[in-house]
């Protein structure tokens, strides 16, 4: 495939020297990269000097199917765009679709949701800085990472069946309330994180060869953060102090702002960011501490009545009233009403702000559910942060920006 | 909104503002989205202080109740100072659907005025790397297009043929 870039390379550079440049094509399928995307390294030595990205390779018309599936149906979708942690975007997903429709949801509810999208920040951040540490050669970091994952991936299961794509929000409330093994799960969770946090911690923050591989490198400044629309600890590492749990309070973050700090960093480059998500999930940490111990009683479902939100077995078999209600919900010609409007919903997810731009049109389904993907946003700054690198920077600039390549081409 | 006295001083009959739950609006019509949204956005962004592009997405109207213009890009500005939002909305209408790219405001429009480009066929003039960025180059569709079928056979039979000899 002819793929040009935009100004010829042999332009930018002094003449004699065009003839030693040669291009590398790294990827779409390379391990350093993790997820499937395609660079064109235009090389001089090993020094960088023009980076191309080149993706679309996962693209799969997510949106095309938002504008086809109902509100609770798209959920199985939005799961699949951040796989690292889909709690946090059907929590998005739905925060948008409740704006739209107006609906206040319970305070259990809401808190219950605040947990799952700390502990969604915790794995994701967990992940990115444990295959961040793996790219670069620490082993060992990625491996007390990933065993502090599986326990909230065993969260997950406990409370939604699944433990990848767990589809547990619905519409106005969840699709099962949690159990009372599950708060026991999450405060067994909360007191065995942060020696894990720990370990992570001295394993990589005084480390030499860690240190030398990732500061400096993919430096980042705050106006190059603020032009290029950086969101998320990639931001917050680069100075620019901007947080939706802090400036838009959602769900239960109002009431446990008390309970967190916003972690910012002003160097910008991949130390940094490694230290705002290692700084960023002992908040979360806090959060989750906070909020399961102030864990309020009560439905995690809106009223029945308000013809919202789908009854559960035993009022959708034993009461007319129950389904009427899910046959409302499920037969394709009726379902919600909705407002002939749209709105934006975004939340502050692990990557960054992650928002749906909902177009309704008076039916239960989307006319239009666009995405506001941070990995997008963030890899367009990659040729920036990559050019003037050595060529063995790319994994370390690629793993400290998170890219997911399912929620990069969506 | 100290903003709208700006806009209203200086571009007054050029929008329409509405709001809907949180989100304050401003709209510019197809007819003069082309000459006014550039210096509407820069005046938003360096006399009103909304320096952040927190968005920019593309919306196919056609078939929507009441709709008028066709195609439209949305803009999602954020004040970083105040934490105020604002959505700007411009309309562009077939056969020819154009706008003035925001690449020269922020660097961060780039890949998404590509994207919108890619899926609806809405060119950005002034843009410096007029790509696709999703679909492959030789796509002739723009798949997020509400005339676009979301399912059946489509471009793939036009895909020119590779084989091991021209490969």
């Amino acid at each position: 495939m002819p793929l040009q870039t935009a100004t010829p390379v042999a332009e930018d550079v002094a003449g004699a020297d065009a003839e030693f440049l040669y291009t590398l094509n790294f990827g779409p399928q390379h391990p350093a990269t993790h997820t499937t995307l395609r660079l064109i390294l235009t090389l001089d030595g090993e020094t960088i000097v023009k980076a191309v990205p080149d993706i679309g390779y996962l693209h799969s018309g997510f949106e095309k199917l938002g504008e086809d599936l109902d509100f609770n149906q798209y959920v199985t979708i939005v799961d699949r765009m951040n796989y690292i942690s889909p709690v946090a975007n059907e929590i998005a997903w739905h925060h948008t679709v409740e704006k739209l429709i107006g609906i206040e949801i319970t305070p259990r509810c809401k808190y219950v949701r605040t947990i799952l999208a700390e502990l969604a920040r915790i794995s994701d951040h967990l992940l990115c800085v444990g295959a961040a540490a793996l790219d670069l050669g620490a082993l060992t970091a990625f491996l007390y990472a990933f065993n502090a994952r599986e326990k909230v991936y065993n969260i997950i299961e406990a409370t939604a069946g699944q433990r990848f794509h767990p589809s547990y929000t619905r519409v106005g409330g969840l699709s099962a309330d949690i159990s009372d093994e599950v708060v026991a799960l999450i405060r067994d969770f909360v007191k065995t994180f942060p020696k894990v946090h720990g370990d992570i911690v001295r394993l990589l923050n005084r480390n030499r060869i860690f240190i030398d591989r990732t500061k400096g490198i993919g430096v980042l400044s705050k106006e190059d953060a603020i032009s290029y629309s950086a969101s998320g600890p990639v931001a917050r590492a680069s100075g620019v102090v901007r947080d939706l749990r802090k400036d838009e309070p959602y769900l239960a973050y109002k009431e446990l702002a008390s309970a967190f700090k916003v972690v910012c960093g002003k160097g910008g480059d991949c130390y940094n960011r490694y230290l705002v998500r290692m700084g960023e999930m002992l908040e979360s940490w806090k959060i989750i501490a906070a909020a399961v111990e102030s864990l309020p009683t009560g439905p995690v479902n809106v009223d029945l009545n308000d013809k919202l939100t789908i009854p559960d077995k035993n009022a959708t078999y034993r009461s007319i009233e129950g389904l009427i209600q899910h046959f409302e919900l499920f037969m394709w010609n009726r379902r919600w009403e909705t407002p002939v409007e749209e709105v934006y919903g975004a939340n502050e997810t692990a990557n960054g702000e992650l928002g749906f731009y909902v177009v309704a049109d008076g039916s239960g389904t989307a006319f239009r559910a666009r995405t506001r993907p941070p990995s997008f946003i963030h890899f367009a700054m990659f040729p920036l942060m990559m050019e003037g690198h050595q060529i063995s920077d790319v994994p370390a600039v690629l793993g400290s920006l998170n890219i997911i390549a399912a929620e990069l081409d969506r | 909104m100290p903003y709208l006295d700006t806009l209203n001083a200086k571009f007054a009959g050029a929008f329409t503002t509405s709001a809907f739950r949180d989100n304050a609006r401003v709209s510019v019509g197809a007819d003069k989205a082309a000459l006014v949204l550039f210096d509407l956005l820069k005046c938003l962004k360096d006399e009103c202080g909304f320096d952040f592009l927190a968005e920019l997405g593309g919306i196919d109207y056609m078939g929507y109740p009441n709709a008028t213009d066709r195609f439209c890009v949305v803009y999602g500005l954020a004040n970083l100072t105040t934490g105020e939002r604002v959505w700007v909305k411009a309309f562009a209408n077939d056969p020819d659907p154009e706008l003035p790219s925001v690449v020269e405001l922020w660097r961060g429009a780039d890949w998404m005025e590509r994207e919108v480009y890619d899926m609806y066929g809405v060119r950005f003039s002034g843009h410096p790397d007029h790509r696709r960025i999703l679909m492959p180059s030789e796509y002739t569709g723009h798949p997020l297009r509400k005339d676009y079928p979301l399912r059946g056979y489509g471009e793939r039979h036009n895909f020119p043929t590779v084989t091991r000899a021209d490969s």
